[in-house]
Order: structure tokens, then C-alpha cells, then sequence
């Protein structure tokens, strides 16, 4: 208990603490922070054009998460039907791409996507003659780039109960008459929506506070939540505007996280049936 | 300038905010520390210094202004002897009080210095800081590939239908403002709120026809021809130059910022006379001119600029500009509270739909 007690507070109390307390403080004319009591930065924070850049982040985030869990559901879902063995394997490939980093993946996205890349000279290869398509620096590429980098944690997440879940119950639907897409509406969604959550939490909270995708992927273009805390603290030097923005960011990411705990703790209660052969 | 040339300083940037990036250790038993850019000086540089004067030294690299001028803020300078910044961020630690005066009777080779380098506005007569490389902001174009040579801001800003969507600008705040200050016709120091207003417009219309922002890879895109037009750093088009040589330069006749690298003296520094040193080494004929041949940046000296062999400035026409053309440009300052006016409207512009 005393070793994950001081882990949590000297690697998580005092330096959110430290930010946190960033933020009542004024920007120093040269940058710098001038330790004079603001509440500003906080009013600027819901200032339109730093709201706007919120909901803006909130709205790809959103898309991209959408999206994530539709592929990630229906990957997870053909990998629990598979047989036995061959799951292990399918669930492998599907992590496989977390072992380089993230920035070389999503550096190959542009590699990919740019108006000379791959995919211009595949559709040339095929005799395409005309003007290249524009592809990358678009809010499409950002999305697929953050689709990309977060669908594996969807897999998995939407893996855990699918594989658990008690075959007998779909069966038992069909013998009643129950219809392929009612069996699935009626019991496997529900039975799986913890799942579906999990995977969508992650998928939200990693990509609405994301900056190296939009910075690569957008070409600057779209400004997302996360570039700005970071123009914030490298680029304007006023730390106490770029704290009060992270503790937002940090607020919305927690009310998100309790919501989906909640939501978890009551699906659990309802969600009793579970395969009892082990 | 400003950022390191190539897909690393991004990478490097980006690893920094996501806080993996070592941190630039002090120096142990050396007896410099030299913060700078890197590839910005000789590799071998500091043996060479240690052979002539007999002082050490250790060359730490910070990725771009904001990065060092973060520590020197926080540490006072502590731990540092000589540092290498863009001119307003010199004149920033220089209001700060963290600049020592530059001792001109320990720094002879100052003498080696064109007279315009020691008038320039931030810092007349080189009181705290030395100007180390210096160029203009331009248009970089494929001539292969642009119908018209560009002329203007304009062409940039208002780019003719064939080019749409193949043109880039800067990222950081102060030269993408000045695009549209030039533009505009106001000075690349302009605060006035309404004209500002209007740059803002400017740049917001000008958004809706670029293919990005970008400050590291913009020549490379060039040359790989995704872009047929961009805003750069005279010395980062000669990147391009050196990869296709129907890559061209040009100074829109709205004009240019002057950009000043210097080099200044940390107060804080406990070795100064070998600081000054240092500076001294660095402003000597040859070791200057490794800066114009390598970084193929133009340099304030008129020692080593004279000494450069007639193909650079045949390859490069920008080399060759005149002093007097080049510093008739105007300066960027440090802005003072007005900054942080600068940052919001490139925070709207970047925002914009």
C-alpha cells in the first residue's frame, strides 16, 4: 500500500497539483510566470474561440470513436467467432502494430496518403492520369490516423466479453425465433456494452487530448485541443493559460472516466449470465 | 534557422512534449556549455577551440528558441556560458537581465563584422549580443511547375487557381504573421489592433488555400513536388536548391523580415573570458565561414563571406544578396505584452474552418 501510495503522489498528486496551481498565476510580460493571482485563465478558457477549439476537438474525437468501434466490434466480433486456436493468433496480429512507435506509424500515414505517396502511384500503376488526389493535411486524415493508432484497444476491449459470453444465450435466442439481427439488438449488444464503452472511453479521451496526429496528419491546419496546450507551453511561453487549459482537458477526461466506471458498475449488476464451464 | 533541418527536429519536438525526450544534461567536467541549435556549427569545432585557446567546452542542442529560452527563464542562465537565439528572444534575455555586456576589447574579431551587423536595430553597436548567421523571409517555388513567377506576398496569399492547394507557409507565429503583415503593408512588428485584425483576415483567407503549415519539411516537399510554392528561410530554399535546381528564391517586393541568429553571454556564466573566447573563435574568418558553407546561411562577416569560393553564390544566388539590400529589411522585436495579442490571432487563424 505505502510504495503505490507515494508512486501516486509524487508521480500524480504533486505534478497535477504543481499545474493546477500554474494556472492562478499571470504570463510573465517575456514569458515566464509572474506569481500574481489571475483567475483569468480560466475565463479564457471558455472564451469563444478557445470553447469553439474544444468542441471542434470533441466533434473529431467523436467521429473518430465512432468509427473505431464500429471496426473494432466487428473485428473482435469475427475474431470470437473463429475456432479456439486460431484466436491467440488473430488477437496478435491485431496488437502487432503497437510494437513501433507512434510516431513512425502515424509517419506512415504520410508516406501513404501524400499527393506523391503510395496510393497516388498505386492509382497510376492502374493508369490514373489525372491530378492527384488531395489526402493528406485533410480532417479525413487526422481521423483515420487517430482511428488507426486506437482500434486495437476497441479490439480488445470489445474482445474480453464477446469471448465470454455464454454461446447457449445466442442459441437459446434463435430456438425462440429470435431473428439473427434481434439476437444480436437484444442480446449480444447488451451483453457486450461494457465492452463497447471501455473501448469507446479510450478511443475519446486518447484522441480528443492528441497533438502529434493533427500536427502530421493535418499539416497545422486543424487546430485540436491538444496542439494548443502545446503552443501554450512551447511555443506563446504562457504556461498559466496552457495549465488552465490542461486542467479543462483533465476535468473532461475524468467526468468521462467516472461516467464509464458507473456505467460498467451497473451493467455488472444486470449482467449476470456468463459461460459457467470455464 | 530557428528550427533543426530536418524530420527529426519534429520528431525531437514531438518526443519533447510527450515529455520522452532526454533532457540536455549540464556539462560535468568541461568548462563551456555552449547551448545551440543542432548542425549549426562545426562538428569539430569545440576541439578545435580547445587546441587554440586551450579551453573545453561541451555543446548541448535545444531544438528551437522557445525550447532554451524556457530553461534560461526558469534557471536565471544558470549553466550555461554562451547560447545561440533568434534576435528577439536575445533582446528578451537581454530586457530580462540575463545577458552580460559583450567586452568588445576581449572579442577582436569583431572587427571581421560588417559595419551594418554591428547598427542593427535591436541591438546597435552589438552591446549584449553578437550576430552569428542572418537572411531574409521569402518565396521558394518550383520554376518547373508555377505558371507565373511569383512577385508578391500575394502570390502566396492569393495564389492563382493552378496552385492551389500546393502552397505552404511557416507555422511559427512571428513568420506567419509577417507574411501578412508584408502583404498588408504594415511592419513585421505591427500591434495595432485593427491593422492586426485585418492581417488576421488576410491569413485566415489565405488558409483556405494551403496544403499546410510547416517549418521543418517544407522544402522537401518541394522537391518531391506535393508543394510547387512556399514561404521559407532563404537558407532552408537553398536545401531545396541543392536537391533541384529548378528550385528558385525570391524576395516579394512587399520586402522581407531581416532575421538575425546571435549569440550572447550569459550573465550567470562563471567562465565569461572564455566565453568571450569563444565568440571570438567563432567570429574568426574561417570557422564563420564553415556557417555560410554548410548551413548555407548568409553571415555578418565580411572576412568569411569574402572568402567563399565563387560556385557557392553561382549555385545559390541568395549567398551573393548585398549587405545594404539585405539590411535595409526591417528587424523582428520582441513585442513585449503584444505577444501574447500575436499568439491569439494565430490561435483564430489555426482554428479557422
Amino acid at each position: 500500500m505505502a510504495p503505490a501510495l507515494v508512486w501516486l503522489i509524487g508521480l500524480m498528486v504533486i505534478p497535477c497539483g504543481l499545474v493546477l496551481a500554474l494556472a492562478f498565476f499571470q504570463r510573465g510580460i517575456y514569458g515566464g510566470v509572474d506569481y500574481t493571482f489571475t483567475l483569468e485563465n480560466f475565463t479564457r478558457v471558455f472564451d469563444p474561440l478557445y470553447a469553439g477549439i474544444f468542441l471542434n476537438s470533441a466533434r473529431i474525437a467523436g467521429i473518430a470513436t465512432l468509427i473505431a468501434v464500429v471496426i473494432g466490434y466487428a473485428a473482435a466480433y469475427a475474431i470470437a467467432s473463429c475456432r479456439q486456436s486460431l484466436q491467440p493468433v488473430l488477437l496478435f496480429f491485431a496488437v502487432l502494430p503497437f510494437w513501433s512507435n507512434y510516431l513512425i506509424r502515424t509517419y506512415a500515414w504520410i508516406v501513404l496518403l501524400n499527393r506523391e505517396g503510395l496510393v497516388t502511384q498505386l492509382l497510376r500503376w492502374f493508369g490514373y492520369t489525372g491530378e492527384p488526389p488531395s489526402m493528406l493535411y485533410t480532417e479525413g486524415a487526422v481521423i483515420a490516423g487517430l482511428v488507426y493508432n486506437y482500434l486495437p484497444f476497441v479490439i480488445l476491449a470489445c474482445y474480453a466479453p464477446l469471448s465470454r459470453m455464454n454461446p447457449e444465450l445466442a442459441e437459446a435466442s434463435r430456438d425462440l425465433g429470435g431473428s439473427a439481427f434481434t439476437t444480436f439488438r437484444r442480446i449480444i449488444l447488451p451483453l457486450t456494452l461494457p465492452g463497447i464503452a471501455a473501448g469507446a472511453v479510450f478511443v475519446f479521451v486518447l484522441s480528443i487530448g492528441n497533438f502529434v496526429t493533427p500536427a502530421l496528419l493535418g499539416g497545422g491546419r486543424f487546430q485540436m485541443i491538444g496542439n494548443l496546450v502545446y503552443d501554450q507551453f512551447l511555443t506563446a511561453n504562457d504556461w498559466p493559460f496552457g495549465a488552465a487549459l490542461s486542467m479543462a482537458l483533465i476535468a473532461i477526461m475524468m467526468l468521462l472516466l467516472f461516467a464509464q466506471a458507473l456505467a460498467t458498475d451497473r451493467a455488472s449488476g444486470r449482467t449476470a449470465p456468463v459461460r459457467e464451464d470455464g | 534557422m530557428k528550427t533543426t533541418n530536418n524530420h527529426a527536429a519534429t520528431a525531437r519536438k514531438i518526443l519533447l512534449g510527450l515529455g520522452l525526450a532526454t533532457l540536455a544534461s549540464a556539462a560535468s567536467a568541461a568548462d563551456l556549455v555552449i547551448s545551440n541549435w543542432d548542425g549549426y556549427m562545426a562538428p569539430d569545432a569545440m576541439d578545435a577551440f580547445k587546441a587554440a585557446t586551450g579551453n573545453g567546452g561541451e555543446v548541448v542542442k535545444h531544438a528551437t528558441n522557445e525550447e532554451i529560452m524556457g530553461k534560461l527563464v526558469a534557471s536565471g542562465g544558470k549553466g550555461y556560458d554562451v547560447v545561440f537565439v533568434s534576435s528577439p528572444f536575445a533582446e528578451v534575455l537581454h530586457n530580462l537581465g540575463l545577458t552580460e555586456a559583450i567586452d568588445a576589447s576581449k572579442v577582436p574579431n569583431l572587427a571581421n563584422l560588417y559595419p551594418e551587423a554591428a547598427a542593427l536595430a535591436y541591438d546597435p553597436g552589438n552591446t549584449f549580443s553578437v550576430p552569428y548567421t542572418w537572411g531574409t523571409t521569402g518565396l521558394c517555388y518550383r520554376s518547373d511547375l508555377v505558371k507565373a513567377e511569383p512577385a508578391s506576398w500575394n502570390d502566396l496569399l492569393k495564389p492563382a487557381d493552378d496552385i492551389k492547394g500546393k502552397t505552404t507557409m511557416l507555422a511559427t507565429d512571428r513568420w506567419l504573421l509577417a507574411a501578412g503583415q508584408l502583404a498588408d503593408g504594415f511592419s513585421v512588428n505591427e500591434v495595432d489592433p485593427a491593422k492586426m485584425e485585418q492581417v488576421k483576415n488576410t491569413l485566415i483567407e489565405a488558409k483556405k488555400t494551403l496544403l499546410a503549415y510547416d517549418d521543418t519539411t517544407f522544402y522537401a516537399k518541394l522537391v518531391s513536388g506535393e508543394a510547387v510554392m512556399v514561404q521559407a528561410w532563404d537558407g532552408w530554399c537553398n536545401y531545396g536548391i541543392t536537391d533541384n535546381k529548378d528550385i528558385k528564391y525570391v524576395i516579394p517586393k512587399e520586402g522581407s523580415d531581416l532575421w538575425v541568429d546571435t549569440m550572447v553571454v550569459m550573465k550567470a556564466s562563471e567562465n565569461k573570458d572564455a566565453a568571450f573566447q569563444f565568440i571570438n573563435f567563432m567570429l574568426d574568418a574561417k570557422n564563420h565561414g564553415w556557417a555560410a558553407q554548410n548551413i548555407l546561411y548568409k553571415v555578418p562577416n565580411k572576412a568569411a563571406m569574402d572568402s567563399l569560393p565563387a560556385e557557392l553564390s553561382a549555385t545559390y544566388p541568395n549567398m551573393a544578396m548585398p549587405v545594404a539590400e539585405l539590411t535595409k529589411f526591417e528587424v523582428l522585436r520582441d513585442v513585449g505584452d503584444a505577444q501574447k495579442e500575436y499568439s491569439r490571432i494565430v490561435s483564430e487563424i489555426k482554428a479557422a474552418q
